[in-house]
């Protein structure tokens, strides 16, 4: 009745290693620049202007034509767009309006809550999505794939802003089971100065590092609400990846010879099909855990989280473009890094890809 | 009913109709064997209805204030929901938010697919150097974080319904275009196309009449998958101020206005998520399960 | 002696127009030698080697009336029972080595997984065991093949590692399910005189799966003919070419054959009520 599904072969490419990276990188610089002409063109159809941003509405004539200058506005477009490319390797990526200061030197200060947040999610993401992902791939159809299926779908379908403020409602509110908004209650806070060194900008590192453990216990016990909030996101889509690579693993033949084999189903299941599955589910992961970078948007602003999310909706709010593009440009740049990363790592786990 | 049926179940359609309709008809039944596809339609079906006969169904004006009743728990006589801040029934508010979320989801859903089915056909028919251009420029919007990207052309365009819209179709294309590019490159070299090449068809008529209707399935399935993010972006730029603006009943806005008394007033913020969260979970369950019957590729039997 | 015995096996999977029957009553008796079971593709000659080994997944079931071998009743084995039958005392052959052998593993590795996980030998064992069953199919250079994955090996060498995999802890009975099907023209009798050579030195029963009448015919003792789930024909290899039943006839005369006559090849007759 059935003979053997005919997938395609896998090709043999033969390019080396080296080559395959070379070109990925190529083409990351160039989806790079194009990312960069992307936030030129919104800063300079903004109808903000930049010189009445920094001098005020009172400044002189002569003083507008001085900055215009200095600031390069009078130069033809390509020329500024060159310029600011060449700003942008230089690590400068202008001055915020709100505070004067670099915009990268504030982002370095407020990324490394992001990247704590985001890695706490995906790896909730990861440790509850995988099992749950296999847990419906081999029983498919059954009510617990129903329901895996559904708890998946409800991540995919659930405001993120509304489930932290729910979250929120329930767990601080109601239960007092966690922390509220911030990194810290505030008595630690005022605390954190004095008897932390700031590190890695990470507090749980940071105050692990210093050896402050009740200071640990009320980070964690902030942390890990909008944690768990973006590591259910990320749960819902790797879970859904995980059965539907698994599944198709499932049905393969080499399943069949370790089942002939004698191995148990634990076996055929967790080593047989979950190797090969980890090939694409790297690449999920990777992209999971940069749509947590996007999540943490909105997140940060329920939960006053002093993260890069909540640095670019703040200074939306009161029209700071240079401080929002900077920090997309910043968001673009760790998005192509992730990808390129994954990339890579696709290439060292799939044997046939060399 | 049972000759209908007979003629239906036939195994030698006599006419294309039947065919088609033996088709449309197993599919169905494919379909309604998912209880929770079948969910995800009638909660999509409802939305319609609710937004169609929403003057009718709201007990109360979305709009007009009422002080003396305002922030009235949920189940006040009158008030199933309660009342906002402004004393506002937040039943008629949810209700006529349904108007909106349709209409941007709709508006969202003929640009975004039709321009990447456009750009992804294009490059995929012509290849070469079309081709690497037009995928160059996917991958860099693909590049961006879409709710961050959206946010940028809002702030950018100024705040608003369409601005959102705009900017929403604008992060959402290249998906489509990737689907679309995919589907006509298995198409371009079958011998139906080099036939009717040969009887001497353009280009265009090539690709609008021969090649995009072979995209379509692939696109419709992605779009309705795709309702439920369109709805939450949407939802998100309100929360932030920066789409549907005040007074109109925008969920996200709604959420955005109850925060301040979330510990208080818990209902002014739960409400309309709920609808969000019912919503897009009825276009996920539907999409889903069009999926499953649809496309052979994931069926997995 | 009889080693398996099948009676009125039924495979059945379930689908949204109705229960579609791939094998619908099958009986035969297996001693050790050489079985061969012949059809086209759909005749449920692949679903009766896998309902042996009870590897038919939801949503095909399995029935029998009875399923013996070597006195163990396997349609009432629970599935501990099953895996220690698997693979040290009934192994299966499949077609394609691209598909059948993981491909992100080395080969080593799959080689003495069995030995490692179910027999539990020492890692030097193990090792030793596999390179000698790599040996005894005629691998040259068995280190380098340990080492290899599975899509860096030819189709021939693929399917002798297969076979090598499968003949490690000496089963009673091998099914093999059209081994040489998806290999150069070239390769084939190498590998079948090599999986014939050994289920000879061995003494192992053979249930060999193809499409190919005559292949079956020198390589077997006996041949079932299947057609749309059912035996029509079981004869002697011997006696094959007096084959009575018109469908074997059938699969006889659609094959080329050097020096015959050079008319058009009969298409297959297909009679509908040969498969009631």
């Amino acid at each position: 009745m059935a003979e053997l599904s005919d997938t395609p072969a896998q090709p043999h490419a033969a390019v080396s290693f080296l080559k395959q990276t070379a070109n990925t990188v190529c083409s990351l610089l160039i989806t790079f620049l194009g990312l960069l002409a992307v936030t030129f063109i919104i800063a300079r159809i903004v109808p903000v202007d930049p010189v009445t941003a920094i001098l005020g509405e009172r400044a002189t004539g002569e003083q507008i034509a001085t900055l215009r200058t200095k600031l390069g506005l009078d130069d033809p477009l390509w020329q500024q767009f060159l310029i600011y490319i060449r700003d942008v390797f230089h690590g400068d990526l202008g001055l915020s309006i709100r505070t004067r200061d670099p915009i990268l030197s504030e982002i370095g200060r407020y990324f490394p809550a992001t990247l704590e947040l985001s890695t706490l999610g995906i790896i909730i993401g990861i440790f509850i999505g995988i099992p749950a992902g296999v847990l419906g791939a081999t029983k498919p159809g059954s009510w617990r794939d129903q329901i895996v299926r559904l708890i998946g779908l409800m991540g995919y379908s659930m405001p993120v802003f509304w489930l932290g403020l729910m979250g929120l409602l329930l767990f601080y509110g109601h239960l007092g089971w966690v922390g509220g908004p911030g990194r810290l209650d505030s008595m630690y806070e005022m605390m954190l100065d004095m008897k932390v060194k700031p590190v890695t900008h990470m507090i749980l590192i940071d105050t692990a590092l210093a050896g402050e453990w009740d200071m640990f216990r009320n980070a964690l016990s902030h942390i890990i609400l909008p944690a768990s909030i973006l590591g259910y996101l990320s749960m819902a889509y790797i879970s859904r990846m995980t059965r539907s690579f698994m599944m198709n693993e499932l049905g393969q033949e080499y399943i069949t010879t370790a089942r002939v084999k004698g191995m148990p189903e634990r076996r055929v299941i967790w080593v047989h099909a979950m190797r090969n599955v980890a090939v694409p589910l790297i690449t999920v992961i990777a992209l999971s855990y940069a749509n947590l970078l996007e999540g943490a948007v909105l997140t940060e602003t329920i939960f006053a989280w002093p993260g890069l999310g909540r640095y670019i909706t703040d200074a939306l709010l009161i029209n700071d473009m240079p401080a929002v593009l900077g920090g997309t440009i910043v968001v673009g740049a760790v998005y192509i890094g992730i990808n390129m990363f994954s990339d890579f790592l696709y290439r060292l786990a799939d044997p046939r890809a060399k | 009913m049972t000759t209908l049926n007979t003629w239906l179940m036939d195994p030698n359609p006599k006419s294309r109709l039947q065919s088609r309709a033996a088709q449309t008809w197993l599919t169905w039944l494919r379909f309604r064997r998912n209880p929770l596809a079948m969910i995800g339609l009638i909660i999509s079906l409802a939305l319609i209805f609710m937004s169609i006969f929403a003057p009718l169904l709201a007990p109360y004006d979305p709009i007009a204030q009422s002080l003396a009743d305002r922030l009235q728990p949920p189940l006040t006589p009158g008030h199933w929901m309660g009342t906002d801040d402004f004393g506002r029934d937040i039943w008629s508010r949810i209700l006529f938010g349904s108007r909106i979320t349709l209409y941007i989801v709709l508006l969202v859903i003929i640009t975004a697919p039709v321009f990447g089915l456009i750009v992804g056909t294009v490059s995929g028919y012509f290849g070469g150097w079309v081709d690497s251009v037009l995928m160059r420029i996917t991958d860099i919007f693909l590049a961006f974080p879409k709710l961050i990207l959206a946010l940028a052309l809002v702030a950018v365009l100024g705040p608003g319904m369409v601005n959102a819209v705009l900017a929403i179709a604008l992060t959402s294309w290249p998906p489509y275009a990737r689907v679309a590019r995919a589907e006509t490159l298995t198409v371009r070299n079958s011998d139906y196309i080099a036939a009717t090449r040969l009887q001497g068809a353009s280009a265009t008529r090539l690709i609008w009449g021969h090649i995009m209707p072979m995209c379509l399935p692939s696109v419709i399935i992605r779009v309705t998958l795709d309702m439920a993010g369109v709805i939450l972006t949407a939802a998100g730029l309100g929360f932030l101020g920066l789409g549907v603006q005040p007074p109109l009943p925008e969920w996200g806005l709604m959420i955005s206005a109850g925060r301040k008394f979330l510990f208080e007033q818990w209902w002014v913020a739960t409400m309309p998520g709920l609808a969000i969260f019912i919503v897009s979970l009825g276009f996920n369950l539907l999409g889903d399960g069009l999926r499953d019957v649809l496309d052979p590729r994931s069926a997995g039997k | 002696m009889t080693l398996l015995s099948v009676k009125n096996l039924r495979v059945t999977f379930d689908t949204e127009t109705g229960p579609v029957e791939a094998v619908r009553g099958v009986s035969f008796d297996l001693n050790r030698e050489r079985l061969g079971i012949v059809g086209e593709s759909g005749s449920g000659k692949t679903m009766t080697g896998r309902a042996v080994l009870r590897l038919i997944r939801p949503p095909g079931r399995i029935e029998a009336d009875s399923m013996t071998f070597d006195g163990q009743d396997l349609m009432k084995a629970s599935e501990p029972q099953l895996r220690a039958l698997r693979g040290r005392r009934i192994a299966m052959v499949m077609q394609d080595p691209k598909f059948s052998l993981n491909p992100v593993m080395k080969v080593g590795s799959q080689l003495m997984e069995g030995l490692r996980q179910r027999d539990h030998a020492s890692r030097s064992e193990a090792r030793a065991k596999a390179l000698s069953a790599l040996e005894a199919v005629q691998i040259r250079d068995p280190e380098r093949v340990m080492d290899a994955y599975p899509h860096e090996l030819s189709g021939g060498m693929g399917q002798r590692v297969m076979i090598a995999m499968m003949l490690i802890p000496d089963p009673d009975l091998l099914i093999a399910d059209e081994p040489t099907s998806a290999l150069d023209v070239t390769v084939q009798a190498e590998v079948l005189s090599i999986l014939d050579n050994l289920v000879k030195t061995r003494g192992m029963g053979l249930i060999f799966i193809s499409h190919d009448l005559r292949l079956v015919a020198r390589f077997c003792d006996r041949v079932l003919v299947m057609y749309k789930g059912k035996i029509v024909e079981e004869l002697a290899a011997k006696d094959l070419l007096h084959a009575k039943h018109p469908y074997t006839q059938g699969l006889l005369n659609c094959l080329p054959r050097i020096g015959g006559s050079r008319e058009a090849l009969p298409a297959l007759d297909r009679t509908a009520s040969w498969a009631r």
